[in-house]
């Protein structure tokens, strides 16, 4: 009931506003979401002790769905101790932006739609993760997806933010499609979708290939949903929506989908290294060439959304060297931090009204003092600074690279310690650009009100401690995965994690010095010595082009993709779509008919005399007939 | 014996009569009225053709027929008079020519 009770409030709070959003009022709206949102936060609370110290594993089955010869689905929530911890990440985070949202959306109108939306993105992300079959998966897959384009285009007004929100709907559908494919072969090959039957048959006979396939296409759809190179191009422009939807959606749940995906599936990855490679090769380079533009984007909410990008590459390393557990840990704690800079970014943007080029601000230090100590709060465990909860998982991710030894992994590693340093620089370039420096001119600058600043206290609190939590008291990275509650799958080999305490200090203290060098350097420049960033840009001023313009990928998709589609659907519209099927079809039929009832009309005069000498005729012609036939 | 018309008669008069009230429907181009009457015309023939083989054939249902069929053409032409009457209030005029509103 509990598990009904986390996973359907969200739902029922969609439906009630949804379907009532014309006569519902925006405070009964937002009352509504945030009670549900709570109610559910209260359920997945409540299911701790069951799932977390007793370790049972609940399966509860609703309804079925598909029976089609040996294809069998049902609706069901699988409830352990990931899908547990995935729960209260969704719920706590939905819960805390309704809240913020009430006040950050004061001023826009159609209020009860922003919640209602909301709402069903929780649902949908929920149901993600408490399917038990791929199938089920999948329809979470694509709510969110869904929900994601109406939340971008919530302001469907603004032409970018409706052309943001296609962009990031079509590039996912991309990727979906070789999530389905990877689905199909996992069916052809395994006759099944639930994940219980496919990891079973799978460990009994590992047919490498099919095994590698799949994984492969699978990962790549989790590419799309994660943002990760060659499918990130969506998740900036995505900053075109409400900034709580980004803390939401494009910081602390759907993107981790395609993580949450990979740890799910452990079972199968486990037995693909091909695929493991592929994870951590990707992971490492997204990891780096994200942090690598966030250097140099002004838009304030692009450079935490670059960031975004950049620690899922983390969370996928972490993937790639089998240290799943370490991807749920770097998750979670960025869950949390990366919501509370969002929600602190939203919270500027609010304070200084729609200013986001953070060129344009600073010295915000003083007029916004919680807003401050909350972007310091997610800044330092951005960059993993010890004891903020990013310093543990980042590190447990880095030195996992290090242990496995391999190329892939070694390449993960170094890139993935560059991506320190950029990390720590780009926070605090942002940092110091907006709450330092000269102090701006924009009026009326005001502290957010009570409703936005609460669950930033809150998550300041998240952000700092969950790290140590999870370190030493929940030990969710024991090496005998006890936490977890055999939710995730590691071969013996691959199992390292209990190595970790093992490596040397120095290893181990290294992220640490490199952020707090990057840290050291950010305040140098933009405290100080504004004159030597001016240098620096024009000492690479090739560089500089490249990453302002974001590796011309944006540029590069619309030259192979958009132009030419835009090309052939040229040629379809006018020579195939205009000339022959509307020619021969509607049109000509069209054509046709008007021609003959052109002359049939001709026929129907109105005048009565005309019609009673045509009946005579014809009375005259049946009976000569008649006569003719019969009587002669 | 001039009186002694035979069947043969009948039908012809009957058959001369139906033809005048025929062309009278489609050959009047003047107005509604004579349409009316030309029906009236047919439908004497057609009673005058029953009272004939009525009486040759020595049987009575068919003079009791015309009985019906006068009944009907009475309560036929007051019915048309009445549209005529309303047609013309809206129209002002009852033309058959300008009559046309069938149209397509």
């Amino acid at each position: 009931m509990l598990l009904v009770g986390s996973v359907f409030f969200n739902f029922f709070a969609f439906l009630i506003i949804g379907l009532g959003y014309k006569s519902i009022s925006a405070r009964s709206s937002q009352v509504m979401a945030c009670v549900c949102a709570f109610s559910a936060v209260i359920c997945t609370a409540f299911l701790f002790y069951q799932t977390i110290i007793l370790g049972q594993i609940t399966q509860l089955h609703l309804l079925n769905w598909l029976h089609v010869g040996s294809l069998s689905v049902n609706w069901s929530l699988h409830l352990d101790s990931l899908t547990f911890v995935m729960l209260t990440v969704v719920n706590a985070v939905s819960l805390l932006v309704q809240i913020y949202s009430v006040g950050y959306m004061d001023h826009s109108d159609n209020i009860p739609r922003y919640h209602a939306f909301v709402s069903l993105f929780s649902f949908f992300m929920l149901l993600l993760v408490t399917a038990d079959n791929l199938l089920q998966l999948f329809v979470g897959w694509e709510g969110v997806g869904l929900c994601s384009y109406f939340l971008i285009g919530y302001w469907y007004k603004k032409d970018s933010a409706s052309k943001a929100a296609m962009k990031a709907f079509i590039v996912n559908r991309v990727a979906d499609v070789f999530f389905i494919l990877g689905l199909i072969v996992l069916y052809l090959n395994f006759d099944s979708l639930s994940f219980a039957s496919i990891f079973a048959r799978v460990a009994a006979q590992p047919d490498n290939l099919v095994v590698d396939v799949a994984c492969i296409l699978l990962f790549i759809g989790c590419m799309g949903k994660s943002a990760q190179i060659f499918f990130h191009t969506w998740l900036p422009d995505a900053m075109e929506g409400p900034t709580p939807v980004s803390a939401l959606i494009h910081a602390a749940t759907m993107v981790t989908a395609g993580v949450f995906l990979v740890v799910r599936l452990s079972p199968i990855f486990e037995y693909s290294p091909t695929a493991l490679d592929f994870i951590t090769i990707i992971g490492a380079v997204t990891a780096f060439f994200a942090a690598t533009i966030a250097l140099v984007v002004d838009d304030i909410k692009k450079i935490v959304a670059y960031s975004t990008c950049s620690q899922l590459g983390y969370m996928f390393i972490a993937c790639g060297v089998s240290a799943y557990p370490a991807a749920m840990f770097h998750l979670v704690t960025h869950a949390h931090f990366k919501a509370l800079l969002f929600l602190a970014v939203g919270s500027v943007i609010h304070a200084t009204e729609g200013e986001q080029n953070i060129k344009k601000m600073g010295g915000l230090r003083t007029k916004l003092p919680i807003t401050y100590f909350a972007t310091l709060v997610g800044s330092l465990s951005l960059s993993g600074i010890f004891p903020f909860s990013g310093f543990f998982s980042k590190d447990v991710i880095l030195e996992a690279a290090f242990l496995k030894g391999s190329i892939s992994s070694n390449i993960a590693y170094y890139l993935g310690m560059a991506g320190v340093i950029l990390t720590a620089f780009y926070s605090f370039r942002l940092f110091f650009r907006v709450f330092h420096g000269p102090v701006t001119k924009i009026k009326s600058i005001h502290e957010s009100p009570k409703t936005m600043l609460i669950p930033m206290i809150f998550l300041m609190f998240t952000a700092t401690f969950s790290g140590v939590i999870g370190e030493y008291v929940l030990r969710i990275m024991s090496h005998d995965l006890l936490f977890w509650h055999y939710s995730i799958y590691i071969a013996p080999v691959n199992n390292r994690l209990g190595q970790l305490h093992d490596i040397a200090q120095h290893i181990k203290i290294m992220p640490l010095i490199f952020a707090s060098v990057a840290i050291g350097a950010a305040a140098m420049l933009y405290l100080y010595n504004n004159k030597v960033i001016a240098k620096l840009r024009f000492i690479c001023v090739p560089l500089h082009k490249l990453l302002i313009n974001k590796y011309y990928f944006d540029e590069f998709y619309d030259l192979i993709f958009v132009q030419s589609f835009k090309k052939i659907s040229a040629f379809t519209y006018q020579k195939i779509d205009v000339k022959y099927i509307d020619g021969c079809g509607p049109n000509g039929v069209a054509r046709f008919v008007t021609r003959v009832s052109g002359c049939v009309r001709a026929i129907q005069n109105g005048l009565i005399y005309n019609y009673a000498f045509a009946m005579v005729v014809g009375v005259i012609l049946i009976l000569t007939w008649y006569v003719v036939r019969f009587v002669l | 014996m001039w009186y002694s018309a035979g069947l043969f008669h009948f039908v012809i008069v009957s058959a001369i009569i139906f033809t005048i009230g025929l062309f009278g429907v489609f050959m009047n181009r003047k107005n509604v009225i004579s349409i009316l009457m030309s029906i009236e015309l047919i439908l004497i023939a057609i009673n005058l053709n029953f009272v004939a083989f009525s009486a040759y054939l020595q049987d009575m249902n068919g003079q009791i027929f015309t009985m019906l069929i006068l009944a009907v053409a009475a309560a036929e032409t007051a019915v048309g008079l009445a549209i005529l009457v309303s047609y013309y209030r809206n129209k002002g005029n009852i033309a058959v020519e300008e009559i046309d509103e069938l149209k397509g």
